[in-house]
């Protein structure tokens, strides 16, 4: 058994990562998850969130969007919408997208449609924000 | 013979002709480019996605969810990727020749098929010839195609075909492989067709599924459509961009061919009318003594 993981991750825009890691966690559709070697075939979504993975003992963190999983063979390919590494992240813009996603939650009422996508919004928002406080990269 | 006026006149125009065809191939390399390095950078998501959907197909069975299951021949869907401009040599007229031909050997004997495009070009193109299939038109996308809006129509492709408005979609366009080919691509969109899985006799060892099987199959394969149709938008802008370029180039390349041409004529003429003008002369002064 292979004792490193392969992790694959590409967006639309591009292959961001392509590298061997120790260990993985992945914010999976019913909760965080942990994926180490050996691991057992697996498909997941992934809901907004940070996916965090380390490299010989050093930590890597990236906010991503919507996407899902697979592992096999331990290789592990992640497929997101978009997704940003920590030092990608644009703190300021991030923060304003905040701001403006609270405010407009503030004022809409529950049923309008546009809730949710604010909603939706905010958490990416939220995500970055924790995200870009975190060093490694 | 041409006065030496007119041959002047037509180098003027030649030479006109040339530097906008040379303005327009600067333009369309700096936006190959761009679009070059779009298209590759798709083609990674593209190629993964096929890779899980086939890891999938070893696992499920045809009919696991609607996406999936083959039906009768009844209505199909045809888009068609085309550019919203001209001035790129075959570019236009290749795919949408490939897509009416489609269309009329109609191979799988579908009852019906319609036709979307996306790309003035194309609608110009067919317009007269096969009107009554075009149901929609798309324009001005194809420039700077985002993922979102390759989203709205795969969106809209799958929710006419879970309607069972269309049994089968397909997508014609032109993949990119360098600036100066393309290849004209036919695929078949939906159902979705799983690439062929490698051995059979492999051990496959089921997924583990979150949060169940169901929803992962809802939430990835209408996924696949839209980066089907992401992927062959950012490939035919790039087309576009190549085959523009190198049209531009050996239209460039016949201007100056022309050009000289029509300067040696010129020059030819000059010496002539000053060979005639000596003799004139040279008679008339003879004529005097």
């Amino acid at each position: 058994m292979a004792d490193k993981l392969k992790l694959e991750m590409v967006t639309p825009y591009k292959r961001l990562l392509s590298e061997e890691v120790d260990e993985l966690t992945a914010p999976g559709f019913v909760g965080e998850l942990g994926i180490l070697p050996g691991h057992t075939p697996l498909l997941t979504t992934l809901k907004v969130g940070e996916l965090s993975y380390k490299k010989d003992n050093e930590q890597f963190h990236v906010a991503v969007n919507w996407g899902y999983l697979e592992v096999e063979d331990d290789t592990v390919t992640v497929l997101v919408d978009t997704a940003e590494k920590s030092d990608e992240i644009d703190f300021a813009r991030a923060k304003a997208a905040l701001d403006r996603a609270e405010d407009a939650l503030k004022s809409l009422p529950l049923e309008d449609k546009k809730h949710i996508i604010m909603e939706a919004a905010l958490q990416r928002a939220l995500i970055r924000i924790q995200v870009a406080g975190k060093k490694g990269y | 013979m041409p006065s030496l006026k007119d041959i002047k006149k037509r180098i003027g125009s030649v030479k006109n002709t040339q530097q906008i065809t040379k303005a327009m191939k600067m333009v369309a390399a700096a936006k190959l480019r761009r679009a070059q390095e779009a298209a590759v950078a798709a083609r990674p998501y593209a190629e993964k996605m096929q890779a899980v959907l086939s890891n999938l197909a070893k696992r499920e069975e045809a009919d696991a969810h609607p996406l999936l299951s083959k039906r009768g021949t009844g209505r199909a869907l045809v888009v068609l990727m085309t550019a919203d401009r001209g001035l790129c040599g075959g570019f236009n007229a290749n795919v949408s020749k490939a897509a009416e031909r489609f269309i009329h050997a109609n191979e799988q004997g579908f009852d019906e098929l319609d036709l979307m495009i996306i790309g003035r070009k194309g609608r110009d193109f067919l317009k007269n010839r096969l009107g009554d299939k075009i149901i929609k038109v798309y324009e001005n996308i194809t420039a700077d195609a985002s993922y979102k809006t390759a989203a709205l129509i795969g969106q809209e492709i799958i929710d006419n075909y879970t309607s069972e408005k269309y049994d089968a979609v397909y997508v014609v366009y032109n993949a990119f492989q360098s600036a100066i080919v393309q290849n004209v691509t036919l695929e078949q969109v939906l159902p979705i067709q799983p690439a062929e899985a490698a051995a059979e006799d492999e051990s496959v060892i089921d997924y583990l599924y979150e949060p169940n099987r169901g929803q992962v199959l809802a939430e990835i394969l209408p996924k696949m459509v839209e980066v089907q149709i992401f992927r062959a938008l950012v490939e035919s802008n790039a087309s576009e961009q190549g085959a523009r370029m190198s049209s531009m180039d050996s239209a460039s390349r016949n201007a100056s061919e022309m050009i000289s041409k029509l300067t040696l004529q010129y020059n030819r003429a000059r010496q002539a009318a000053i060979t005639k003008e000596l003799m004139e002369i040279i008679s008339g002064s003879e004529s005097i003594k």
